[in-house]
């Protein structure tokens, strides 16, 4: 967990973008879901959107991926684009028989490049075992593998972390961004995690119906109109981390074992080195406190 | 001399084989109701084959394609929920369609024979017609389906890995529409989802992939189609009603024996 994302330099300016959002409206019958959005996606880039229910997360995704049309405004997609799509949960009926295999294959891939794409997000095992039988954080790597499958310059994961426990999410997190840095893609992810997601990501955009605030995850943090949307209470903090998780969630102590110190008035940037800076929602710190 | 049997046994095998996988994707997808608004307009077809004195599967086959297009027309304006388009599409067809039949002059219609089916009056032109139409439904299945199992796991995900999700969806219902115009005659206008279903259903316990169940299906409606003529030649009964009964019975057995597995 050293090398947090955060302390990347912005992307070179004249980089050319995976796809650039200019003005994006879109309405659903009157009701204007997205107003004047912007949005640039470029290679090797981390690009977390967050924002309230109902804020039109899901609908600007759409339009990434060219599943939806905007109303107004402009879409443009570089001509080798070639998206990796993880959506944000699968159903599978309990009546269709499928194994995990199976279910890459719809990638058009064949079974060594489904055993790869198994390999590199940790599930090897599990090419022949039913999806129905898979667990929340399985079942999230094998969605990843099947866009790794398309061999993506840029991937969009839609709220990657969904229904895994939280170490499984950090652990996620990291091979998000061990894959953006082996495969230099873009990435644009959803999440309403404000905690774990903010070390994983170059660029926060907080949306609702239009853009909030942008930048790292340290400058929209302390941004008025982030506050303001998801409360006074929410406050950076840093905290060394003095210890390592095993497999099963439990704490294995390093050398210094003194507590993790949150420190919820300081609102600079957090220290270099061991440091990693992050955002603590006070109505998602329960979820998040056992990794605090 | 039982040519009327063998007739049957033929007409009933090739409903039975396209009903495996067609009858699975119903399944899958969730199309029950769907397939059971296309029997139910099947009816109106046959009134409108006897007032245009067409053929009546031809006519049952241009009607089930026309109900598939009001539905995606509805589903496209989505003012409604689908169940609901459905319900009103499939029992106001039902019931005009028997109000059609009975208004038609100088024709005393056999309804027991429309609704629950009269396999056993088939003659070698039906079944050439079921046949080829079984042929040629099974022929677009097995292109399409690696792309028709891709939208029932994830429509969006299909979407963006390219596949025209929404022609697809067109061609389903068409294809259902075709595999209901030819069940017609082996089990009538009530019991063809039934038939689609059952094997489907009885299939999932023994199949590990979606193409075991699809052919698993295929198996057990054709176990069922011969189950149900001998059914009705020893005790003399409904020759469509005993291939469902058979159907389910295998179902039940399947059920049970899973149960005491577990």
């Amino acid at each position: 967990m050293n090398n947090p994302a955060v302390l990347r330099q912005p992307a070179d300016a004249s980089m050319t973008a995976l796809i650039e959002l200019q003005g994006i409206g879109k309405s659903f019958a009157t009701r204007p879901v997205l107003q004047a959005v912007n949005l640039n996606l470029l290679p090797g880039r981390i690009v977390t959107l967050i924002g309230p229910n109902g804020a039109g997360k899901t609908t600007l995704v759409k339009i990434v991926l060219g599943l939806l049309q905007p109303d107004c405004g402009r879409v443009q997609r570089s001509a080798q684009l070639q998206i990796g799509y993880m959506p944000q949960k699968l159903y599978i009926d309990p009546t269709l028989p499928l194994q995990v295999e199976r279910f890459l294959q719809f990638a058009n891939a064949d079974t060594v490049e489904c055993l790869a794409a198994l390999e590199r997000v940790g599930i090897a095992h599990l090419m022949k075992q039913p999806v129905s039988g898979l667990s929340g954080g399985e079942m999230q790597r094998m969605l990843l593998a099947r866009a790794l499958l398309r061999k993506p310059n840029l991937l969009v994961l839609d709220e990657p972390v969904q229904g895994v426990d939280v170490t499984g999410q950090e652990a996620l997190y990291q091979l998000i961004g061990e894959l953006r840095d082996e495969l230099n893609c873009g990435i644009l992810m959803v999440s309403h995690d404000l905690h774990l997601v903010m070390a994983a990501t170059d660029e926060v955009v907080c949306l609702n119906q239009h853009v909030c605030c942008h930048g790292t995850p340290q400058q929209v943090s302390v941004d008025p109109a982030f506050v303001a949307l998801f409360g006074a209470k929410t406050a950076l903090y840093t905290h060394d981390h003095d210890h390592e998780h095993d497999l099963h969630s439990g704490v294995v102590h390093g050398p210094r074992s003194a507590p993790c110190q949150q420190d919820s008035l300081r609102n600079g940037f957090p220290d270099k080195g061991s440091t990693h800076g992050g955002v603590v929602s006070s109505a998602l710190q329960g979820k998040n406190q056992a990794d605090v | 001399m039982y040519d009327f049997l063998y007739l049957a046994l033929l007409a009933g095998l090739g409903v039975a084989i396209v009903a495996g996988p067609m009858g699975s994707l119903v399944v899958w997808q969730r199309m029950a109701y769907f397939g059971e608004t296309l029997a139910h307009g099947a009816l109106l077809g046959i009134a409108l084959g006897m007032w245009l004195a067409w053929s009546s599967s031809l006519a049952v086959i241009v009607v089930c394609l026309l109900i598939a297009a009001l539905l995606i027309t509805f589903e496209s304006q989505q003012m409604l929920a689908t169940d609901t388009v459905l319900g009103i599409l499939s029992h106001s067809s039902l019931a005009l369609g028997l109000i059609a039949l009975t208004l038609i002059p100088g024709v005393r219609t056999d309804m027991e024979a429309l609704l629950f089916g009269d396999i056993l009056t088939v003659t070698v032109a039906e079944v050439t017609l079921v046949w080829l139409m079984a042929g040629g439904v099974l022929a677009a299945l097995w292109r399409l389906w690696p792309m028709l199992l891709s939208i029932t796991v994830h429509e969006d995900l299909a979407r963006v890995e390219g596949v025209p999700v929404e022609r697809l969806k067109i061609v389903l219902k068409l294809l259902l529409a075709l595999v209901v115009a030819i069940s017609m005659k082996v089990v009538g206008v009530l019991l063809i989802t039934a038939l689609l279903i059952i094997p489907a259903a009885t299939a999932r316990h023994f199949a590990k992939t979606p193409e075991q169940m699809a052919s698993l299906a295929s198996v057990v409606a054709m176990l069922a189609v011969c189950a149900g003529l001998a059914a009705s030649w020893w005790v003399n009964t409904p020759v469509g009603p005993s291939i469902v009964v058979s159907a389910s019975v295998f179902f039940v057995v399947v059920f049970l024996g899973r149960g005491r597995q577990v």
